[in-house]
């Protein structure tokens, strides 16, 4: 059982940060995860009181505070405008309503999860992580980096003419996933671009990136060794849910049917 | 540490540790609607609104409800009453024990969707786990309750 010995909800980004530097001090987000654990706990810091509960767009990105909940990322026109259903259809498989009304992109992205999804989605995007001390990094770089006491404050999503396409497999509905997927494209430095995240391999999200040019009547045959490249590129491992065999079959099914899907698309 | 909030349209002022739940919270101040059925914040039966939105309450701590709404099904017993009838008359229940969490995410769907359709209705009801029936009675009873709304409201 977790315990906590004392709650403070910061007034300030700098109380929230300064209580965060004691050892024995943790970052609330939704509780969904850290409930479950065994962690003593000192001080529990909740940010819910300073503003990060918003996603705001402007002309070039869209900045989601890390207290927003996987309710609204799902719910958001702005996304939804920018990367179609994908981004829903990433948590729409996620426990349920009550359960998304409460878990925060901010938990989800510094727990850095193998299960992620929302992690997975990101991944794959031009995505980066605003944190207090460290400035702003790609989360690409972030996604690697050891846990420490700084504190997320909001993920960043470049805006740019991108296809996004998103899948999972779970064994029963509202289940962690047994493989995620995300694959996204796009014109890069003037390069078509394209970008795939694998996530739940169970190992946490990856990121490959190639510089392919996919003719768009391209033969199943010919999706199909891209597909399978593209999975070769990650390791897997084995454990309840799925073998490291079957991830990596997997992996291949998703990836084609996002990139038979994005090239259906622009046809 | 004390907390104040609004439970069922009443002002309650509470003491509690900073590690209690808010599910233990409400069964203490007398909310027995409020369940735990499965210890992993899967099952959807300690559903409860905070600010109108569907929470899972075992996953709220109660210091931080501090200045919200929180209800319970004790505070929606009229119209509770009204869709548990469509349930009893669809031969939905067994145990019942899921009832409560399941009932309060179902008025929290006929006010967040507009003429919900089966697949979205399933979707939004997801979290709620029922682990004796097939689900079939309950969506009879849904659509049926819907039906019954939509005509009421002319």
């Amino acid at each position: 059982m977790f315990t906590i010995s004392n709650y403070v909800k910061a007034k300030t980004l700098e109380e929230a940060y300064e209580l965060n530097q004691a050892r024995s001090s943790r970052v609330m987000g939704g509780m969904m995860w850290m409930r479950l654990g065994n962690a003593r706990i000192k001080t529990l810091i909740d940010l819910s009181g300073l503003g990060l509960d918003r996603i705001e767009e402007t002309d070039n990105v869209i900045r989601i505070g890390a207290m927003c909940t996987l309710r609204q990322l799902e719910q958001c026109d702005a996304l939804k405008r920018l990367f179609g259903d994908g981004v829903a259809e990433s948590v729409r498989h996620i426990v349920g309503v009550q359960f998304r009304n409460q878990a925060t992109v901010g938990g989800s992205i510094y727990g850095r999860f193998g299960f992620s999804d929302v992690l997975t989605a990101f991944l794959a995007m031009d995505t980066f992580v605003e944190l207090y001390n460290g400035g702003t990094v790609r989360l690409s770089d972030f996604v690697n980096r050891k846990q420490d006491k700084d504190l997320l404050l909001s993920v960043i999503v470049r805006k740019g003419k991108r296809q996004f396409r998103y899948e999972s497999i779970r064994q029963t509905q509202t289940d962690f996933p047994v493989l995620a997927c995300a694959t996204v494209t796009g014109i890069v430095h003037g390069q078509e671009t394209w970008y795939f995240s694998i996530g739940a391999r169970p190992m946490k999200a990856a990121l490959l990136e190639k510089k392919w040019e996919i003719p768009r009547d391209a033969s199943e045959e010919m999706i199909r060794e891209y597909a399978q490249e593209v999975a070769a590129s990650f390791t897997y491992g084995t454990n309840m849910r799925g073998s490291a065999e079957y991830r990596q079959h997997l992996a291949e099914v998703l990836v084609r049917r996002e990139i038979s899907s994005i090239l259906a698309e622009e046809r | 540490m004390e907390v104040q909030f609004v439970l069922n349209k009443k002002q309650v002022k509470v003491d509690v540790g900073p590690d209690a739940v808010l599910l233990n919270v409400l069964r203490e101040l007398g909310c027995k609607s409020v369940k735990c059925g499965c210890e992993t914040t899967n099952c959807g039966l300690c559903t409860v609104w905070i600010d109108g939105k569907s929470r899972l309450s075992c996953s709220v701590l109660a210091v931080s409800v501090g200045g919200h709404e929180i209800t319970t099904l004790e505070g929606v017993e009229e119209e509770a009453a009204e869709f548990g009838r469509f349930l009893a008359e669809e031969g939905a229940e067994q145990c019942g024990f899921c009832s409560p969490g399941f009932i309060m995410n179902v008025l929290a769907m006929v006010r967040e969707l507009e003429d919900p359709g089966i697949e979205e209705i399933k979707e939004y009801l997801a979290g709620n786990l029922c682990r004796c029936t097939g689900y079939m009675g309950q969506m009879r009873a849904i659509e049926k309750y819907l039906a019954y709304r939509k005509e009421a409201r002319g």
